[in-house]
């Protein structure tokens, strides 16, 4: 036990070791962003017209935005002439096999239980051609290529489903949106496509499949998943492992289009570099995620569990328009040392008789900053429209902070709107009660944790759920006593 | 088995336990009566290691080693068990992940291998026979919403599941109506090993009418100022503490 301890410590207060830099062939173009930096982009991967003119409609509104300063965030200048904006690279392999790789990732990889070539894949080291995994991708595209189903890289889409791109691109969120949203549309480099053609079931989560080809998504990332009239499908993005990534800035879009009768469940673990113990480094994530449930009856829910980046910036939200259509947004949001999160979501109730919830459960521990905001709009059309809020905070210690922001607007009085708000310490009494029967400290903040975050951590798909749970102890170690 | 000495012990820097000294040897049961406020719960969270209090002088030994080195949970795992005056409620935590958590703790501190599902759970059925507690109770978060009673009868259904060498059972009784107390002192009874030991603490004779006490220790004012055998209850049940104090000359 001791040892044990001692490890989780070691792993996870000790200097985050996946920041390496590596020397690799790619194929860059020059940095920084101006209109001829669009152009080479949209060239490189040769796009259609509709594609650059998107490119550059977004660019153009992005020049004259400014970067949001509302939220409860300490963001550091961003200077856009220092990133390169595209970067292919032109091979993987950084390693000839796991031996070279420190270590400490491997006893990492080893609590969260990756599979080893996950593992390698992941640290980066030359995964050979024949394995598992490529079968498994093949057998994955049979099924679902069988009943009709789209699941690709944004750029293949953009290849072959041009019509598909140009019908739904920007329909939940329009290049114009936001600074972070616009700057997205403009560079994006890739992301995920998925269609669920009408009447079908997807027969399986959309994970795997996405761990598989995580690889190299990039750090303006696109997803846009649309689902036909009576379909359904789970789709689970990124993955518990913490991922090598070089890049500071995140600026990723995600789209989600349910139809009539659909319904589209979307579950994010988010483990990203939160920077040192000390607060240097770190990814800044500002995601822009929206879904709207444009037919009747449709139904979108969106899951997160966040432990990752220095920096969070985060609102997955719902445009209800179909009638009678329902939203869920169910958080848990843990931040340690000095992470700074600001997330919440929106709920914009259009049609009538829509249903939202929305389940956040924020931890803070350290010295870090951990904010709910969320918005709730009623439109005078949306009559019989009703929205159940429940957020809770939960303190580790005093030197952390947790805010809630709820915004309410209601504009017919059919409606419904409940909030409900709670801030907790987590209790010396329960932990010395737990370590009375042999748990020891660490082991018994991840169960009181846990337990307080598993109304949510139970709307994970089972996978993702005993993994989340892991992530949220291992991101605590060291946090209190 | 225990061996307390000249323990002396404070909490929010006001002087609590001042000079206990106490010796618990396998197959015994000692009772530890007083009044409130006396430090009988406080003795006991010293014991197994609760850090708001503060041990300022004395030693303890268990089983020959040094008690006050070992951190709560080692202490728990060599051994000691505390049946709480007051259980704190874990909300969200299930009473199942709780225990085999604890349980599997405590069999790898043995170099034991973790319990297989099955196995926990037949473990789980026998001892909720022994203690008679229900199913609906175990089925939830740890503690959460029980009455009094309720809790009272989860502490020794935790420590049937973990089978302490020394059980520290603080006010078990309070709370419990008759009948739950006859199960919990049959539980504790039938747990009873020439091994093991049992100190409870507790103000009534009735429950040491089911659990018969090979001593029974007064404590006041943060000492022990009275040792006899079981019939000592029977005085204080009916003259209170009051000649206790004046033959302390108060
Ligand atoms: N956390 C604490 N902070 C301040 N004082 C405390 C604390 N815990 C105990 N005390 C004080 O220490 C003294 C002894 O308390 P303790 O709980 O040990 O008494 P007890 O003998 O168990 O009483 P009872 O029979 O009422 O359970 C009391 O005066 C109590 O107020
Ligand atoms: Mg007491």
């Amino acid at each position: 036990m001791e040892d044990q301890n001692k490890l989780l410590h070691e792993v996870t207060q000790r200097d985050y070791r996946f920041g390496f830099v590596t020397d690799i062939a790619t194929d860059t173009i020059v940095k920084g962003l101006s209109e001829e930096v669009v152009r080479i982009i949209s060239a490189k991967k040769e796009e259609p017209e509709f594609m650059l003119e998107f490119r550059l409609k977004a660019y153009r509104r992005w020049l004259t935005m400014k970067m949001p300063e509302w939220a409860q965030l300490k963001i550091p200048e961003i200077d856009y002439q220092e990133i390169i904006f595209y970067a292919a690279p032109k091979e993987q392999a950084k390693y000839e096999s796991l031996n070279e790789v420190d270590p400490e990732l491997l006893r990492t990889f080893e609590k969260l239980g990756i599979p080893l070539e996950e593992q390698k894949m992941l640290s980066g080291v030359a995964v050979d051609a024949v394995i598992d995994s490529v079968s498994v991708k093949t057998t994955f595209k049979e099924t679902l290529a069988e009943r009709g189903i789209i699941f690709c890289s944004f750029s293949e889409a953009v290849k072959h489903h041009p019509d598909l791109i140009q019908k739904y691109l920007g329909m939940s969120v329009p290049y114009n949106d936001n600074y972070f949203a616009a700057l997205n549309s403009a560079v994006f480099s890739d992301g995920s496509f998925v269609y669920i053609p009408k009447g079908t079931r997807c027969p399986m989560e959309l994970s795997t499949y996405f761990r598989i080809n995580a690889k190299n998504t990039g750090q303006f990332e696109r997803t846009l998943i649309i689902a036909d009239d009576d379909s359904y499908v789970s789709y689970l993005e990124g993955c518990t492992a913490p991922m090598r990534d070089e890049n500071q800035l995140h600026a990723a879009v995600v789209e989600i289009i349910a139809l009539d009768r659909a319904e589209v469940k979307y579950s994010t673990v988010q483990n990203w570099y939160p920077g040192d113990k000390n607060g240097k480094g770190g990814i800044f994530n500002f995601v822009t995620k929206r879904g709207i449930c444009k037919g009747v009856s449709s139904k979108i829910l969106w899951n997160q569990v966040e432990t990752g980046s220095a920096i969070t910036w985060k609102y997955p939200s719902c445009i209800l328009m179909g009638d009678n259509s329902v939203a869920e947004f169910n958080s848990v949001a843990l931040t340690n040392n000095f992470q700074q999160a600001d997330t919440g979501t929106k709920m914009i109730h259009i049609g009538k008789n829509t249903k939202s919830t929305i389940v956040s459960k924020g931890i803070s521990a350290g010295h870090s900053s951990n904010s709910y905001r969320g918005l709730v709009r009623v439109s005078p059309k949306a009559e019989n429209s009703r929205n159940y809020s429940q957020c809770d905070s939960l303190l580790l210690g005093d030197t952390c902070g947790a805010h809630t922001f709820p915004y309410i607007e209601v504009a017919n009085s059919s409606s419904v709107v409940e909030h409900e708000a709670t801030t907790s310490k987590i209790g010396e009494d329960q932990i010395f009660y737990c370590n009375q029967r042999g748990i020891s400290t660490e082991d018994a903040i991840g169960m009181i944790v846990n337990g307080y975050a598993r109304e949510v951590i139970n709307k994970l798909p089972m996978e993702f759920a005993v993994e989340a749970q892991k992530l949220l102890q291992i991101s605590l170690e060291g946090s209190v006593g | 088995m225990l061996v307390i000495k000249d323990l002396y012990a404070k909490v929010e820097g006001k002087d609590i336990l001042k000079g206990i000294n106490l010796t618990v040897n396998a197959g015994e049961i000692h009772a530890i009566m007083g009044p409130n406020g006396s430090g009988k719960s406080t003795l006991a969270n010293v014991l197994v290691g609760n850090t708001n209090f503060e041990v300022t002088h004395g030693s303890v030994t268990f089983n020959g080693k040094d008690l006050l080195a070992m951190s709560a949970d080692v202490r728990a795992k060599e051994g000691l068990f505390l049946s709480f005056q007051y259980p704190v409620e874990i909300p969200g935590v299930s009473m199942v992940n709780f225990l085999k958590t604890a349980v599997n703790e405590h069999r790898k501190y043995r170099d034991q291998p973790p319990l297989s599902a099955g196995d926990f759970l037949k473990l789980m059925r026998e001892k909720k026979a022994m203690v008679q507690i229900d199913s609906q109770l175990t089925n939830r978060s740890v503690n959460e919403g029980f009455s009094g009673g309720e809790k009272k009868k989860n502490e020794i259904f935790q420590m049937a599941m973990l089978e302490p060498t020394l059980a520290i059972l603080d006010e078990t009784d309070s709370g419990l109506d008759i009948d739950a107390l006859r199960i919990v002192s049959n539980g504790v009874n039938l747990l009873k090993t020439p091994n093991n030991a049992t100190i409870l603490v507790t103000h009534y004779q009735r429950l040491l009418d089911y659990i018969v006490p090979d001593f029974i220790h007064v404590l006041y004012e943060g000492r022990i100022v009275k040792s006899a055998g079981k019939e000592l209850a029977l005085e204080l049940e009916e003259k209170g503490y009051d000649w206790i104090k004046k033959e302390l000359g108060e």
